[in-house]
């Protein structure tokens, strides 16, 4: 299956949002798609927003590419933040115990106010720019 | 092959009850009781079964030994931890002054799984025989050292038993005591190896101490081969995946998470957790088991797979 993440700016902040199954199958894809979004965001110390509202599923080989970008951007002091998963995907992430070394939050808008009061604004109105 | 029966479930370090926890437990009953009929031994019996296994019994605190139930006369076991001890007093107490053959298949000599041989009461017995088999060129001579002063007041001279060591190849199929044995080289410090048991159509797969790199497909395709369509799979879940691929990375176990999906993709019957945390109580035991049951039933595609989690006693028949 074809894992697609399509991005977006939003102020000082990069939504990203993949969709589909991140499985033993697609992982690989997920990180490959994940690492240059990661690169980019933690050059310029801009917040990345994991939008996971269209995630079904994550295996352990996706978490693991969670943690990899997580670490990444800590090294350059921006945030990672995952935001609005599917309850499905809510359990897994407190069952492998990844809530508590990532930032989740239940919606977007949440993960939105976390980055900046511009990024909230911005992400609430129109004028966020569309890429992917 | 009839079942297995787990002598000693703790991983890395033998624990124990303490004094408080039992305290604990018993006000936990007493609380439960409040207002309920207590005049009969069914009354007791059925407040105690409305309470968590945590609040009325233990997961036990033996490091890891666990029985093969073959069938026959002969036992099997795997791993020789302090639950090696109370399986050679049971063992012994059904003697009945007729010599015994015990079959050993270590993991690996790390010590919570060698240290219950000093304690073997059957290694004691003239006539009987102890067959240690294992994967490891010094398999011997950990077994000795553990034994030689001043770790210990007495060496292998004691032992009356007839004592054998057995190299097995990892990969190649071997009968004993009537079962197909195949052991499998896995990731842990100075390596460790798990063993697929194999009679009349069933299989139990013995997977401790192992760690799973998620980067190799390679890996968990070899796994998925050794697990397929296993009847029970005995799985060292001893850390969360956070842990096991963060603070904990390169210790040498593995997680709840890890073992649900090689299971899943194997086609495998019963995932049976192993190894528990030595810092975990019987709470937290218990907490780790019911997460897992429901990230079964939220992943599953396909039968369901039995999520059980082991204690000191616990039988599972297949």
């Amino acid at each position: 299956m074809h894992l697609q993440i399509a991005t977006r700016h939003v102020a000082d902040a990069v939504i990203a949002a993949p969709a589909g199954r991140i499985d033993h199958r697609s992982a690989a894809e997920f990180e490959t798609a994940l690492t240059p979004l990661v690169a980019a965001a933690a050059a310029a110390k801009s917040a990345l927003v994991l939008d996971f509202s269209a995630v079904e599923y994550i295996s352990s080989v996706g978490l693991r590419v969670l943690m990899i970008a997580a670490k990444k951007m800590r090294e350059r002091e921006a945030p990672l933040l995952v935001a609005a998963p599917q309850s499905v995907v809510a359990e897994i992430f407190a069952i492998s115990r990844f809530d508590r070394i990532l930032t989740v939050t239940a919606t977007l808008d949440e993960a939105m106010a976390l980055c900046s009061p511009a990024a909230l604004a911005q992400h609430r109105g129109a004028g966020s720019s569309e890429a992917s | 092959m009839k079942g297995v029966r787990f002598w000693g479930t703790r991983g890395s370090l033998p624990v124990a009850l303490t004094a408080r926890d039992v305290r604990a437990k018993l006000l936990g009953a007493l609380r439960a009781a409040r207002g309920r009929p207590l005049a009969s031994e069914s009354d007791l019996e059925s407040i105690l079964a409305s309470l968590p296994f945590a609040a009325t019994g233990t997961y036990g605190g033996h490091s890891s030994c666990v029985q093969i139930d073959t069938g026959g006369p002969e036992f099997v076991v795997c791993d020789m931890g302090s639950g090696l001890r109370p399986f050679g007093q049971a063992a012994t107490a059904e003697r009945n002054g007729i010599a015994q053959t015990f079959h050993i298949f270590l993991s690996h000599l790390h010590w919570d799984h060698i240290m219950g041989l000093p304690f073997f009461v059957p290694a004691f017995i003239p006539g009987n025989r102890v067959v240690i088999y294992g994967s490891h060129a010094g398999l011997e001579a950990a077994l000795r050292r553990q034994q030689d002063k001043p770790s210990f007041p007495v060496d292998f001279s004691i032992f009356g038993a007839k004592l054998e060591f057995v190299h097995l190849e990892p990969g190649r199929t071997r009968e004993v005591a009537g079962l197909a044995v195949t052991s499998m080289l896995q990731r842990h410090a100075g390596d460790s190896y798990g063993y697929r048991f194999e009679s009349s159509g069933k299989a139990i797969v013995y997977s401790t101490d192992s760690e799973h790199p998620l980067a190799h497909a390679e890996h968990a395709e070899r796994f998925v081969g050794f697990f397929r369509d296993a009847d029970l799979v005995i799985f060292d879940g001893m850390y969360s995946l956070a842990d096991a691929i963060s603070v904990k990375a390169d210790w040498g176990h593995s997680s709840n998470i890890v073992g649900v999906e090689l299971c899943q993709m194997a086609g495998a019957r019963h995932l049976c957790l192993f190894h528990h945390e030595p810092v975990f109580d019987d709470a937290a035991i218990d907490a780790v088991l019911g997460e897992t049951r429901r990230l079964e039933e939220i992943t599953r595609t396909s039968r369901p797979l039995h999520v059980s989690a082991a204690f000191d006693g616990m039988e599972i028949a297949l």
